[in-house]
């Protein structure tokens, strides 16, 4: 199969990399957290029926930008940019974990730039009686079990490919970790909740059934805040034997679910 | 040179099967293995320790803020610096310090440092730290990825309120005050107190202390020979900035356990030293790296390092896989200087001139030691080893050492007489 197009975009005086993909009406995607430092099956599988647009947010791998960013307005209007520069406006959107939360912020803000919306296990939201986990306070060693089902899906997400500049390597998988870090400190809570009644895009909500980071309990409350809008309308279903990164760990079925709910 | 009494206020009363048992001294450690009648000890026997150093005659006591941590009790060293202002009359307070990022407003730290130097009449030294991760990032939750700039900002802030005449309003990037104008004032104003910053080994933090004229001090638990590498770091640095070796830029934390004998010191400071290092820095790893804590450049520093083999001490999870527990390796690897008294002073000797370091400060209570055992250190360093040693550096001057007001000017403080209650 080819490789994607690359294209690159300005936000704020910094590039950021657009991985284009596939034929047909298109389809954005905003990665989880780790963002995308290497193609992935699940964009293939989406890609056999659609134009894919992938594009880096701000500090994630293929883009750098997210030190100008201070506030959770600095960050949706960077989205927003984003979405003007790669042409996404319009278009249904796919997005999972740290990207979930700025695509719900996308369809709730700017309803005109999304079509359908799909969310994988997004982030915004904290409930004190079920504590999410802390990505950023894990050892080495046990991150990837927190990441996906199978831990060997996120070692491979953040391995080194060959040859990569191996100091820097490991400088841009941290400048990803940084930059969630940056829009998501501490508990990931960014007040969404205050928004989702505004989102009046179809919406189908997936969540990993083993999801360790987001306990799969907040698919409901993501569902009942858009629901509780007047023109909410929203759905759950549960991705069987998958984690937080549930597009790593189960693509067929992910890609199946989305591009269901997107026909 | 200067010697300094260091304070870190453990606490002494940890379990011995603590670092099996517990995943960290620090962040989570739990709330059931402190006891608060305890710590009532604990606290006023680490004062009366400070006040009796600075009786005999050590130059500054020290103190420094940490926070959710089973060896550090101190989350407002100010509290502990106010009291040392009433209970010492010629000795340096050094603060060190206030974690700037940590303030809301900054003008918070101008404020109690300018008290702190008012009341003392002028014996503040104030340290500026950024923090450790565990402290600033996880303890108090503040976003690694701006941990950094915020505190520049801070300290800008905190300069300008300690040194602009009039009323001015500060329009930063994270903090916006439309009145700032702080009393009280320092007392130090030529132009304001002396800054310290203690910090790891990175290139950006020396050039800034160049840049900005402030002492630079390398805060490790891990001796002189671990943090050789760190002050040639440093010294080199200053050398390419064109700055003199004036000792008195550096300042250096060292643990010291003397005695009559060596043996006698070994038997003394065993239990205290592995204690120290076995429980007291016992801190779960996964507090150790928060993303965007470290900078990239300070990143790459540390990765081209290791390549070339080179030791590096500059962040916490290297620090944290180098520690060893036991009294044999915690001595031969210089975490802890012991000895009789001739042999402290040929060590610290060595310490002060291999490193270059004018500021010197002692770990002389460390671990569960007791008060007596403190005291009993203390004492016989101050009359045995300091004499020996403080001739050091005599060409130098200490340009960044506190000028407080004429003794004669200063205020009488009237000896505490508490009252006492006849027995029936």
């Amino acid at each position: 199969m080819p490789e994607p197009v690359t294209t690159t975009i300005d936000v704020n005086g910094h590039p950021c990399r657009v991985w284009t993909k596939g034929t047909g009406p298109r389809l954005g995607f905003l990665a989880g957290l780790g963002g995308l430092p290497r193609w992935l099956p699940f964009l293939d599988r989406l890609a056999e029926s659609r134009t894919v647009i992938a594009p880096s947010l701000p500090g994630y791998p293929g883009a750098t930008g997210h030190t100008e960013l201070d506030t959770h307005l600095d960050w949706v209007l960077a989205v927003r940019q984003i979405f003007d520069a790669a042409g996404l406006a319009g278009a249904d959107l796919v997005g999972a974990s740290v990207g979930g939360a700025f695509a719900a912020e996308m369809a709730a803000i700017f309803p005109g730039y999304v079509r359908r919306l799909a969310l994988i296990a997004p982030f915004g939201l904290f409930d004190d009686q079920e504590p999410a986990a802390d990505p950023w306070a894990q050892r080495k060693d046990v991150l990837p079990g927190l990441m996906c089902a199978d831990p060997a899906n996120w070692d491979e997400l953040v391995a080194a490919p060959e040859g990569a500049n191996s100091a820097e390597w490991p400088i841009e998988m941290t400048r990803a970790s940084e930059a969630a870090a940056r829009a998501f400190w501490p508990l990931g809570n960014t007040r969404l909740e205050k928004r989702l009644g505004l989102i009046s895009a179809p919406t189908l909500i997936l969540w990993g059934d083993r999801d360790a980071i987001l306990p799969p309990s907040y698919a409901g409350k993501f569902a009942q805040g858009i629901n509780k809008g007047i023109n909410g309308a929203a759905r759950v279903e549960t991705v069987e034997n998958a984690g937080h990164l549930a597009y790593l760990d189960q693509p067929d079925a992910v890609a199946r679910a989305v591009l269901g709910h997107f026909a | 040179m200067k010697l300094m009494w260091f304070h870190l206020m453990p606490y002494t009363e940890l379990p011995e099967d603590f670092a099996r048992k517990h995943p960290s001294v620090w962040v989570d450690i739990h709330s059931s293995l402190f006891d608060p009648r305890r710590a009532h000890h604990m606290y006023n026997d680490f004062m009366d320790e400070l006040e009796y150093a600075a009786e005999l005659g050590y130059d500054a006591v020290c103190v420094n803020e940490h926070h959710s941590n089973g060896y550090g009790l101190m989350p407002s060293p100010n509290l502990i610096a106010s009291s040392l202002a009433r209970r010492t009359t010629d000795t340096a307070l050094c603060v060190m310090g206030n974690s700037l990022a940590l303030y809301n407003p900054p003008t918070r730290v101008a404020e109690e440092f300018a008290m702190i130097d008012c009341i003392s009449g002028g014996r503040l030294i104030a340290g500026f730290p950024v923090g450790s991760p565990m402290d600033t990032c996880y303890a108090y939750g503040q976003n690694p990825s701006l941990l950094r700039e915020r505190y520049l900002e801070a300290h800008d802030l905190v300069k300008r309120a300690w040194t602009e005449k009039d009323t001015f309003a500060f329009n930063g990037r994270y903090n916006q005050q439309r009145y700032v104008n702080i009393w009280p004032r320092p007392i130090q104003n030529d132009p304001h107190p002396p800054i310290w910053i203690p910090g790891g080994g990175s290139v950006e933090t020396w050039r800034w202390c160049a840049e900005m004229d402030y002492v630079y001090c390398y805060l490790s638990y891990y001796g002189y020979k671990a943090g050789l590498t760190t002050m040639q770091g440093f010294w080199n640095e200053m050398e390419k900035l064109g700055k003199d070796r004036n000792p008195y830029r550096a300042g250096f934390l060292q643990f010291v356990g003397v005695a009559e004998t060596r043996q006698q010191a070994l038997d003394l400071y065993t239990e205290p030293a592995e204690y120290f290092y076995g429980r007291c820095l016992h801190v779960d790893a996964r507090f150790a790296t928060p993303p965007g804590y470290t900078t990239e450049a300070t990143q790459r520093a540390g990765i081209q390092s290791m390549v070339s083999k080179a030791a590096n001490t500059a962040s916490y999870s290297s620090k944290l896989s180098m520690k060893a527990t036991n009294m044999k390796d915690i001595v031969d690897g210089g975490y802890v200087i012991v000895g009789s008294p001739d042999e402290v002073v040929e060590q610290i000797r060595h310490v002060a001139t291999s490193l270059n370091v004018g500021h010197l400060m002692l770990l002389l209570q460390y671990g569960n030691m007791s008060k007596d055992t403190t005291k009993y250190n203390t004492r016989l360093f101050a009359e045995k080893v300091m004499p020996k040693v403080k001739d050091l550096f005599g060409e130098w001057e200490d340009k960044w050492w506190p000028k407080p007001m004429d003794k004669g000017q200063r205020a009488a403080v009237p000896a505490f007489r508490p009252q006492t209650v006849a027995a029936e």
